[in-house]
């Protein structure tokens, strides 16, 4: 086969890489390049592009190479698909991160691969790529290395030093899946690799108290990514996992990837459209347990039956109509934590109702101006010239508040 | 003189801004005019270029004030607002600016009253100066031109055409110079221009599009990469739009794809999905209906031989079931699995361990017979690792119908079907391995293989296979026992 040129590679590593949900570039330390080198980071992240799916392009995010020796059924890149192969090397990747980067176009480098020869030979290529970057060329943009966790743990630790964030990937929410559609993965493996993460950065984080120079160790932290809708794991599964995940390794972000059909797909998957609105409705009990002061226990509170949180409406919206007892709130008197359980009103909304309440006494019409739809918020609150009278005892009130069907199929497609 | 005094007398200030984006100009004069107690309503503030005199009639040079030293107070929240919304478009901003100014005055809170018209509405456009920057930060787009300088030396200029809504340039000249330090750069807009040598920043007049390069080698890679990375499964063009807005668009390279993409995506992600798609998507319930659709399946190329499919045979609620690799030629004459040579090695074994064939339930981990042709001969062909995943969906309806207790795996293929990964059998063999649905796998070499060897190779594999074939004998005694 004639050598491939490196557009066709990265058409294709590119494509490989499009499963892993995060591009973020946010939340490391701030650098910038009047002393030399090139790039910077300034805190928040960037978002250079978006693509029609509607996510950010901040990152050149691609495979160094998409060869495997694994075989995970819901992974384009498993051994038994017939995708196309390509592969990087280093040096090139180097090279297509500076070339993008002195255009504008990207914030730094995500790099992942498909597993060649053994896990340690990857990882090596991996960590070589981000040295080449580092130290050649003195880049001192972002760099995100997916860190292979069957990998020499020295190998590992070199990539944190070298790298903004690291992440390794859960994939599935319970061990069962993963051994059912991950055959060559382990969990303990992985906890263990995330654990190991977890203390060195704990470990970099002290010695940088004491000594100036100390090196830092992957500033932005370590975030994961599971796979919703490959197996049978209910929501209640999958916020049990990701809530038990942020207390043991003190991850930044799980990401959560809806199952696309992939092409060549292995027959031991369901064959459907990616759940999406599942997947955003996972996102927003993440931002619940995150922000919103809601325990894990809470979010699972709101699911239905079946363990899976309700698709047409959403899960703080679904806490609310289960837990009626607890309004309507008055927005004069009730505290942050109980107006932050009102559906519909955000963090920002809340702060400004906390920072207006001192200079008047706030009427319907005030928390109107604060929030983006008053009659959503309205049948909760209690304000100076509103009360809901019995409207949170009516049966018909998650009728009244669902957003109409046809908007959801939009909001689907 | 006091307010009240501006008023009645009707004077009236006219402030001309010497830039649209001088904070600290304003900021002087504002302060000059508090001090001399100016009410908002008496001072109009003229960008420059602004047309019109609409106040020329009581137009007034600055007052000046009688204490100079009279402090102004402005809380910190509003300057950092102000510092923002002064280089909004908005040709009201600094009126509101002054307004806001006065008002706080005597209510120096004023800012935590989020309901109030005034602090929305500086709220909104530092907010929109705020979005403008970051999307300047996030959309410029630099094209690389080779340059020679004085001496001849060739160096790589990166030049960019750009237009914000606001007046940011100057502001964020300073974000450029910390990421591109080491880069020639420049930054071409409608309203002026910036240039940055590796050392010294430089201001131009305003610029024309066609001054920026057309084009830049590198756009093909990006334009790859950007069709390429996403994911035609989910279109969400409404999440797209709201963070880049199609007015940044023609000055963007990738944009140009977009229109294709999104009506491309629907199209590739059916093809994704036919490509994949099983027609059956229900399971079968019954051995008959799985009997019937092996026949017509044609998911991977072993089903469009010419072969017919082999159903598995036994008792429904066998404990039992055991797994071999495929039919082979004489399975797919007879219709029957494991009645050819390796059929008769799987007998022998049975019997000699006290297994009763009739009372298992025999099948195969691929449903048809896959050869090549070789003159009158079909010879054998193992199934590849993805043939055997695809026909696992058979063999997992035909389990769950039948729900042994134990399943027997003869040989690697077996084992993979069952498993979902290829596992060695020397490793594999002599204990039981949990399954999904309870029951309990064991693994054993295929009969076929020990009729591919002889001497003492033969009778050492022959001896493993009567051992495995025993172990699962006593299993089943024991399982028989348990209640």
């Amino acid at each position: 086969m004639a050598a491939l040129d490196i557009i066709e590679k990265l058409g294709i590593l590119a494509d490989a890489a499009k499963y892993d949900a995060s591009c973020a570039s946010s939340g490391t330390a701030k650098r910038n390049s009047k002393s030399g080198g090139i790039g910077s980071t300034e805190g928040m992240g960037i978002c250079h592009a978006y693509a029609p799916d509607g996510r950010c392009i901040s990152l050149l995010k691609i495979l160094l190479t998409n060869h495997c020796i694994f075989d995970c059924h819901y992974c384009i890149n498993r051994k038994s698909s017939n995708v196309r192969r390509a592969r990087f090397t280093p040096q090139e990747v180097a090279d297509l991160t500076l070339t993008f980067y002195r255009r504008n176009y990207i914030e730094g480098l995500f790099l992942s691969s498909g597993i060649i020869k053994s896990s340690n030979h990857t990882m090596e290529l991996l960590v070589e790529t981000a040295r080449i970057l580092r130290e050649e060329h003195d880049f001192r943009g972002y760099i995100h290395l997916k860190t292979i966790p069957e990998a020499d743990p020295e190998l590992v630790h070199q990539a944190g030093l070298y790298a903004d964030r690291v992440s390794i990937n859960v994939e599935l929410p319970t061990d069962a899946g993963l051994t059912r559609l991950a055959p060559d993965k382990d969990a303990v493996q992985i906890e263990g690799a995330m654990g190991g993460m977890k203390m060195a950065m704990k470990q970099a984080k002290d010695e940088k108290k004491r000594f100036k120079h100390a090196p830092r160790f992957a500033p932005a932290g370590q975030s994961t990514q599971m796979i919703v809708g490959a197996d049978a794991a209910s929501d209640a599964d999958i916020v049990g996992k990701a809530s038990r995940l942020y207390d043991r390794f003190r991850l930044r972000r799980v990401y959560y990837s809806a199952f696309s059909p992939i092409p060549d797909a292995s027959a031991v998957l369901p064959l459907k459209r990616p759940p999406l609105m599942r997947e955003h409705r996972l996102y927003q009990s993440d931002w619940l347990m995150r922000f919103y002061g809601f325990a894990p226990r809470e979010v699972m509170q709101a699911t239905e039956a079946d363990g899976n949180l309700p698709l047409d409406i959403d899960p703080k919206l679904a806490w609310a109509l289960k837990f009626r007892e607890h309004f309507p709130v008055d927005v004069n008197r009730a505290s942050r934590e109980q107006l932050l359980r009102v559906p519909g009103l955000g963090t920002k909304a809340v702060a400004q109702i906390l920072a207006s309440r001192r200079h008047r006494t706030l009427r319907l019409e005030d928390v109107a101006k604060l929030t983006v739809s008053i009659s959503r918020v309205r049948p909760f609150l209690i304000a100076a010239d509103w009360r809901p009278l019995t409207l949170t005892d009516r049966a018909d009130l998650r009728a009244l508040l669902a957003p109409r069907q046809e908007q959801l199929e939009l909001f689907a497609a | 003189m006091t307010a009240l005094q501006h008023v009645k007398l009707g004077t009236y200030y006219v402030v001309n801004l010497p830039d649209p984006d001088d904070f600290a100009f304003w900021r002087e004069r504002a302060r000059a005019l508090v001090q001399c107690d100016v009410p908002p309503d008496r001072v109009a503030w003229v960008e420059p270029g602004a047309t019109g005199s609409l106040f020329s009639h009581g137009e007034r040079r600055m007052p000046v004030p009688d204490d100079p030293d009279r402090p102004v107070r402005a809380s910190k929240r509003y300057l950092s607002l102000a510092r923002n919304a002064a280089l909004h478009s908005d040709p009201d901003r600094f009126a509101l600016l002054y307004r806001l100014l006065w008002r706080l005055q005597s209510n120096p809170r004023m800012m935590e009253d989020k309901a109030d018209a005034d602090v929305r509405r500086i709220e909104e456009l530092d907010k929109a100066v705020r979005r403008d920057a970051h999307k300047m930060h996030a959309f410029v787009r630099f094209r690389m031109v080779e340059e020679r300088d004085e001496e001849g030396q060739p160096h790589e200029h990166y030049v960019a055409w750009f237009e914000p809504d606001h007046h940011i340039l100057r502001r964020e000249a300073g974000f450029f110079v910390r990421r591109f330090a080491s880069m020639r750069w420049s930054i071409l807009t409608p309203a002026g221009t910036l240039h940055w040598d590796g050392e010294v920043l430089r201001e131009g007049p305003p610029a024309q599009r066609g001054d920026a390069p057309q084009g830049d080698p590198a756009e093909d890679l990006w334009r790859k990469y950007y069709a390429s990375i996403f994911n035609p499964a989910r279109l969400k063009i409404g999440a797209m739009l709201k963070e880049m807005p199609k007015k940044y668009w023609k000055n963007m390279p990738e944009t140009a794809l977009i229109p294709e993409l999104v009506a491309g995506a629907q199209r590739r992600e059916s093809a994704m999905v036919a490509a994949g798609e099983l027609e059956f998507a229900e399971r079968p319930e019954t051995l008959d209906a799985i009997d019937k659709a092996i026949h017509a399946c044609r998911q991977c190329p072993i089903g469009s031989l010419d072969n017919q499919a082999v159903m598995g045979e036994g008792p429904l609620g066998a404990v039992l079931m055991i797994v071999g690799e495929q039919p082979g030629d004489q399975e797919d004459l007879a219709g029957r699995p494991f009645v050819g040579p390796a059929g008769q090695v799987l007998d022998a074994g049975l019997e000699e361990a006290g297994i009763d064939r009739r009372r298992a339930y025999v099948t195969n981990a691929v449903k048809h017979f896959k050869y090549v042709q070789r003159g009158k001969r079909r010879l054998h062909q193992s199934p590849t690792a993805k043939e055997i995943d695809t026909c696992r969906w058979w063999q997992e309806a035909e389990r769950a119908i039948v729900k042994p207790k134990l399943v027997l795996a003869l040989g690697a293929s077996a084992a993979r079907g069952l498993l979902g990964k290829t596992v060695s059998i020397a490793k594999a063999r002599g204990e039981p391995i949990p399954l999904d649905d309870g029951s309990e796998l064991w693994v054993t070499a295929h009969p076929s293989y020990l009729l591919r060897l002889d001497g003492p190779a033969r009778e050492e594999q022959q001896r493993l296979f009567a051992a495995d074939l025993a172990a699962v004998k006593e299993r089943l005694d024991q399982m028989a026992e348990a209640p």
